[in-house]
């Protein structure tokens, strides 16, 4: 087949523009509903929970998945969907451990709950620490893909798609903050979902609605392996690390998590989180299929030639099955979902910033709200530089990897202390403070000396650490150095405040 | 801490609510990691039966991974369930007697 990708056609750039205008529209409007913190970081807590949960999974369905796991399964078969299963199998857990707590104790962030009965200071930026180092993995993971995506859908240069990137996502964030972010993820969702739906259905319209049909046809080209388990799992140990990355990474994703103040309570909470997994495990369901669709239909090595990766597979399938403009369509959402998921990650950053750093730890909390927007907005503005220009800085690198980096950080250094200041009394403040940079500087040495970064990156020949996903190791040593140093020290008034907040923990007596 | 607080946090109503709420939990998390890490430790264990035809091509690994999304989705539904009819309306309660709601 002949592909238009590339090549900018009329139809990728009237959608393309006809998104940029309609969330910019919005954040005008929520420009002017946003001047307290409470709004700027938590957009007034007027979010229900099925449109939360639509931003929910906005903020989760990356490009990095969209387009990842479609290309995976078009040139990797099988393998393919049990990468899919992992990238769902957070959320019950977010739900069953994490998500009423947290929205009970906190009042902007993550660090709210596992600062609230220790000692600020320490906490705020041992926290921030975590939050932002989570998060910088994973902006430079997506201004690399945007770099790459937008160079090749629409044919304009690396430096040029991140830099407008990042000005386009800046004003979203700096003008309309929460409130903004919060419609631009779940018009990207809704456009996300209704894309693939639309490529699942024409799709299954070509083998007269029958899977099976679908799934010959790769056999038939492809032989029957495409639908076996292939060498994803050929280490049980390393597949099982991975798997608790991706599950409990959720837990300890901050731009996830600020997302539960937006909602008014616990209860809105539970509710989001059910539609989020609900649109989730549907998005999950459906992405195999146009991955073997494109298999079938566009071929693999079509695919290959023009990304090695397989990235542009569901693009490819767009524009066989409905041609130049459902490819612009397609074009234009994949760009919108990175737009979207970085102004999330600068909002939660800028919080971590502005709201951990400044007004907890360094004013102690005494800060008026309008010195609190300002600071609130430098941070947004100094985070978002700082991703352009990493962007600009690791191009061409090989970033697939600082995904499931920032998801072992996660994992290791921010869920640990999370759970254990929900559930444990003892907990203390030199333990929290222990178990985030434990789990921080092991994660992050361990992945350098993984084969992923030691061997494909730096061609030694063999690697320090034999598997590729730390988090079987890193994170229980957070847990571990938690524990420990909690028990070496003693907080009474920390074991005091936690008797008491159990009111507000459990019933939401007093929650913010 | 006023004495009303003081008494429904030492109350057997409310010590009861919370263990039940980690036992509901606790469980379901079971459920999800036997789940997930079943459906792993099965491809590595044994990918010959994950490889089984079921139908002319199909193998039974994909209905099996799809059930893995289906039934994560399905714990999640069986909480809020359980939360929205039996934890929501005892907190209400409580929260009544704090004189709170």
């Amino acid at each position: 087949m002949q592909t238009s990708l590339g090549t900018p056609t009329a139809a990728a750039v009237v959608f393309f523009l006809v998104i940029v205008a309609l969330t910019l529209a919005v954040t005008y409007w929520a420009a002017r509903r946003t001047r307290s913190t409470r709004e700027f970081y938590a957009a007034g807590r007027s979010i229900s929970p099925l449109q939360n949960g639509l931003a929910l999974a906005g903020d989760y369905m990356s490009a990095a998945s969209f387009l990842g796991i479609a290309g995976l399964v078009a040139l990797r078969g099988y393998d393919g969907m049990i990468y899919a299963t992992g990238w769902l199998v957070g959320w019950p857990a977010l739900m069953f451990l994490i998500a009423e707590p947290l929205r009970n104790l906190g009042k902007f962030t993550f660090a709210d709950v596992v600062a609230f009965r220790l000692r600020q200071a320490p906490v705020r930026i041992a926290s921030a620490f975590g939050a932002i180092l989570t998060l910088i993995f994973y902006v430079l993971a997506q201004m690399v893909g945007a770099g790459n995506l937008v160079r090749l859908m629409f044919g304009v240069s690396y430096e040029w798609a991140v830099v407008s990137v990042g000005v386009v996502m800046l004003a979203y964030v700096l003008f309309g903050g929460m409130l903004a972010t919060t419609w631009v993820q779940i018009i990207k969702a809704i456009l996300l979902l209704f894309g693939v739906s639309l490529l699942t259905v024409l799709l299954l319209w070509r083998f007269h609605f029958s899977p099976g049909a679908l799934y010959a046809s790769v056999a038939a080209q492809y032989g029957q392996a495409a639908l076996e388990p292939g060498g994803l799992v050929s280490d049980p140990v390393d597949a099982i690390s991975l798997g608790l990355a991706l599950m409990l990474g959720l837990l300890g994703l901050p731009h996830i998590l600020m997302r539960f103040y937006t909602v008014p309570d616990a209860r809105a909470a539970r509710g989001s989180v059910l539609y989020a997994t609900g649109f989730i495990a549907y998005f999950y369901l459906i992405i195999p299929l146009a991955g073997f669709g494109a298999a079938a239909l566009v071929g693999r090595d079509l695919i290959r030639s023009i990304d090695a990766g397989g990235n542009m597979a569901a693009p490819l399938l767009a524009e066989l099955l409905g041609g130049t403009p459902f490819l612009g369509f397609i074009a234009a959402v994949a760009f919108a979902t990175i737009l979207a998921v970085v102004a999330g990650l600068t909002l939660a950053g800028a919080s971590a910033l502005s709201h951990d750093i400044f007004t907890q730890a360094i004013r102690k909390g005494h800060a008026s709200e309008q010195e609190q927007i300002r600071v609130a907005r430098a941070a947004t503005v100094a985070f978002g530089s700082v991703a352009v220009a990493l962007g600009i800085l690791f191009k061409g690198q090989n970033v697939a990897f600082m995904v499931g980096l920032a998801f072992a950080v996660a994992c290791s250094a921010n869920f640990p202390p999370l759970l254990l200041s929900i559930v444990w009394r003892r907990f203390t403040t030199a333990g929290a403070v222990c178990s985030i940079l434990s789990g921080a500087i092991l994660s992050v040495t361990l992945i350098l000396l993984s084969p992923t970064v030691w061997v494909d990156l730096l061609h030694y020949p063999a690697a320090l650490f034999p598997l590729r996903n730390p988090a079987i190791v890193s994170m229980p040593v957070s847990f571990l150095c938690g524990i420990v140093a909690s028990l070496l020290t003693r907080e009474p008034d920390a074991e005091v405040r936690f008797d008491d907040e159990k009111l507000r923990t459990y019933l939401g007596i007093g929650a913010e | 801490m006023n004495p009303t607080r003081r008494a429904l946090l030492d109350s057997v109503e409310f010590q009861h609510l919370v263990a039940n709420r980690w036992r509901v939990s606790l469980a379901l998390s079971v459920l999800l990691f036997v789940l997930y890490y079943g459906y792993i430790i099965l491809i590595a264990a044994n990918r010959a039966l994950l490889s089984r035809r079921i139908g002319e091509v199909t193998t039974l690994g994909i209905p099996l991974g799809a059930a893995v999304i289906v039934g994560a989705w399905l714990l999640t539904a069986v909480y809020v369930i359980w939360a929205n009819r039996y934890y929501d309306a005892e907190a209400a309660r409580l929260r009544a007697r704090a004189g709170d709601g």
